[in-house]
């Protein structure tokens, strides 16, 4: 006992050099932990899927669509519970930069298929009876403060014209992990109007979305379907719903692996810090190790002086860190530039994540100062000044 | 007077260790923040190195991309018989045709499809596009189901080696070669024949339309007279403004998160400066006191510390510098957002990021070592000499 509060004491001795290592520890640990609840955010669509879900695509990429008629024809596979169809839209709310995905969906089934979408049975209802009619996600209405019977005016990129869409729902997740920043209309909206402007481009569909009945046998109802499709003129590609957000991630992959980098550069400039307050301590204190090896204490006490003093300093720094790491979080998630995450949370790997590198960083600079200050010479040591 | 430039050099040199740590942070952080530089350059460079300034792209008006566009084929001749278009030494006007669509290939070492541009050009899209060059093979034979693939799809994707086939749209399409785009946009595409690819993929209309202008200030001319021909559903853009637009959220992004990361980190390193300096002024308290005693007055005092400090930022600096450096031979293919398909860029280390880095670390250096060099000039003699 006497041992740690030798070392607590020792920390505390230079207060502006431990409260500066410290407030750097505080400042890294805080940073590398966004960045890791970043890469998570990247991730947050794959993980919100559902197992017994998939999709199916054109074969060629997302941006061909499928007959619609291949509803019914992927209804009858057997395994298959029940099928939606949902398009991108890709329009834009006044400005560019206001992103958010929009969809026009199957409304008749589109949100039965959807449980975590938590809304009110009269409201989905009002939603089904407009055929300008939108649902939109929590997080989204409260970004650009919209309400239920407000008018939103959205320019298409894809589907040429300026359309006005009326809010009849808004949802919210039924936990943390949904995301809730989507805006849903009803497809019939787009497709008549393509019928009458570019009745070649009408009936035509995006992707399907498909639940199952037995996840289990979800792989082999995907082939069903596939071949389904073989050597017609839009071939498919059935899969997961994860699995196909997950191609998402792997097309940005250069960007996500670029902060995964970034996330442990802060970790080694934080231990090059941290090392260096090591180093200058057990330099200063050279005079006093060699006294206490003289007393006859051991070179393994002196070293674990060291080791213990450079884990206590790191890991305060980092317990400081992780508790800071929530409001920061939770500051972000609720600024503009967090908003264009669907879902921003700490997650439990993060914080072990960072006590982690507290503790690696605390071992590591404690290293080189350890070392030295076990093997001095107890004459040289009583000579040494500062 | 001065306080000699050996001292504060020797001091550094004096205390090997924390020099190394001290500067080794510095340059972590002067690492990360050249990298984002550099990697922003890179990709103005081959968003601006894919257009032209003569020429012009159509795209339907509203549409932000030229896969979400639309030109059909009356209108794409309506644009070809307007007077600012270029006439080529047959008469013909300068205008690409093109259909663009998005197909999926597999990258080496994954196994999730990423978006590719594959776009299908009429004879004339080449001769608008000088910077393209044949590197391997040949050119595809138009009316066939040949393609060529850029440099980057050659190099980071599976299956396109020449002599293989993609196969879309109920087709094979053979690879017959491969071409350099000089660095732009063009390397990260795959051509074909633009009407076989209509066909393949039952298309009656193009995309875009590229076309060149007749004279160079005549861009002003041609867009009012799109304008007015009621015909026209259509937006004409230079076509280099057009790349750098389609580049702009990916752009913002990096420079965002990069400016973000860059002060955060710093502050860390400032922090490690400020410890570093500071125990140098406590440890040459006496040092110090000498010094004053012997005539050197304040501000020196202040000079010398302040110069210490900017000198260990400047060993940071130049260190991540050197080892950032490195990194232009890599190239780096990711998504962009707005044309949702693989674009690849470099790093480019340019002389203006050289100067703007090594002016971030010295700043570092300064505000690292200001206060710890501002208390050491504060010192009263007689108190500092009698600390020994």
């Amino acid at each position: 006992m006497y041992y740690l509060k030798l070392i607590f004491k020792n920390v505390f001795r230079a207060k502006l050099r431990s409260g500066l290592t410290i407030l750097g520890l505080v400042i890294a640990i805080v940073a590398f932990g966004l960045l890791q609840t970043v890469v998570d955010a990247w991730f947050a669509g794959a993980n919100s899927s559902s197992a017994a879900r998939m999709v199916t695509r054109n074969a060629i990429s997302l941006v061909f669509p499928m007959p619609s008629y291949y509803r019914d024809r992927i209804k009858a596979v057997p395994g298959v519970k029940s099928v939606a169809h949902s398009q991108w839209f890709g329009g834009i709310y006044i400005e560019p930069k206001n992103f958010f995905p929009q969809f026009a969906v199957d409304h008749e089934n589109y949100f039965e298929m959807y449980p975590e979408f938590l809304m009110k049975p009269e409201e989905l209802l009002a939603f089904k009876r407009d055929r300008q009619g939108a649902v939109v996600g929590r997080k989204l209405a409260d970004q650009y403060g919209w309400k239920v019977g407000d008018v939103i005016p959205i320019r298409g990129t894809i589907f040429p014209g300026e359309w006005r869409f009326t809010i009849r729902a808004i949802f919210d997740g039924k936990d943390e992990t949904t995301i809730t920043r989507q805006f849903y209309f009803q497809w019939d909206y787009i497709n008549e109007y393509l019928k009458k402007r570019f009745p070649r481009r009408a009936d035509q569909i995006g992707v399907f979305n498909i639940e199952v009945t037995d996840p289990g046998r979800i792989a082999d109802i995907a082939r069903a379907i596939d071949a389904e499709f073989k050597n017609s003129l839009a071939e498919t590609l059935t899969e997961t719903e994860k699995a196909f957000q997950l191609g998402f991630v792997a097309q940005s992959e250069a960007i996500v692996v670029a902060i995964r980098i970034v996330s442990f550069v802060v970790v080694f400039i934080i231990m090059a810090v941290v090392a260096n307050t090591m180093a200058m301590t057990a330099r200063e204190r050279l005079a006093e190790y060699a006294t206490l090896k003289a007393l006859g204490f051991s070179p393994q006490f002196v070293a674990a002086l060291v080791y213990g003093e450079a884990l206590m300093l790191s890991l305060i720094g980092a317990g400081l860190g992780i508790l800071l790491t929530f409001p920061m979080a939770a500051g972000f998630a609720s600024s503009p530039a967090g908003a264009v995450f669907a879902a921003f949370r700490v997650s439990g790997d993060t914080i072990i994540l960072q006590a982690a590198s507290g503790l690696v960083v605390g071992l590591v600079a404690a290293v080189i100062p350890g070392w030295r200050s076990a093997r001095i010479r107890i004459v040289d040591g009583l000579r040494h000044v500062g | 007077m001065k306080v000699p430039f050996s001292y504060v050099f020797r001091n550094l040199w004096t205390r090997k260790l924390t020099t190394l740590l001290t500067a080794g942070g510095m340059g972590l952080v002067v690492f990360v923040f050249a990298a984002v530089l550099m990697l922003d350059a890179g990709l103005k460079q081959t968003m601006v190195g894919t257009g032209s300034h003569d020429n012009v792209m159509f795209i339907r008006k509203g549409a932000e991309t030229e896969i979400q566009s639309g030109v059909s084929r009356d209108q794409a001749s309506l644009i070809e018989s307007l007077p600012q278009i270029a006439r080529d030494v047959d008469g013909q006007p300068m205008v690409s045709k093109e259909s663009v669509v998005l197909t999926s290939l597999t990258k080496r070492g994954q196994d999730k499809a990423s978006n590719i541009i594959t776009r299908g050009i009429p004879p004339m899209g080449l001769v608008l596009r000088p910077q393209v060059r044949i590197t391997q093979g040949r050119m595809f034979r138009p009316g066939s189901s040949e393609i060529v693939v850029g440099r980057n799809i050659f190099e980071e994707f599976e299956g396109v080696a020449i002599g293989q086939s993609l196969r879309f749209a109920q087709r094979d399409w053979l690879v017959v070669g491969t071409f350099d785009g000089g660095k732009s946009a063009f390397d990260s595409e795959v051509w074909g024949d633009c009407e076989q690819l209509m066909q393949a993929f039952r298309r009656t209309g193009y995309s875009s339309a590229l076309a060149r202008l007749a004279d160079s200030n005549s861009y002003d001319a041609l867009t009012s007279a799109v304008a007015a021909e009621i015909r026209l559903t259509v937006e004409g853009k230079r076509e280099q403004l057009f790349y750098e637009d389609q580049s702009r959220a990916l752009s913002t992004f990096i420079s965002i998160l990069g400016t973000v990361l860059s002060v955060i980190f710093s502050l860390g390193a400032m922090i490690g400066a400020a410890i570093t300096m500071y125990s140098a002024v406590a440890t040459r308290t006496a040092e110090i006191g000498t010094l004053r005693a012997l005539g050197f007055r304040r501000p020196s005092i202040l000079v010398a510390f302040l110069t210490e400090s900017l000198l260990l930022s400047l060993v940071g600096g130049i260190a991540g510098l050197f080892f950032a450096s490195f990194l232009q031979v890599i190239t780096i293919s990711t998504l962009n957002f707005q044309s949702f398909s693989q674009l690849a860029f470099g790093f480019v280390l340019t002389p203006k990021i050289i100067v703007q880095t090594l002016i971030f670390s010295l700043i570092m250096g300064f505000v690292g070592g200001f206060l710890p060099a501002f208390k050491a000039a504060r010192m009263k003699i007689v108190d500092s000499l009698r600390a020994a």
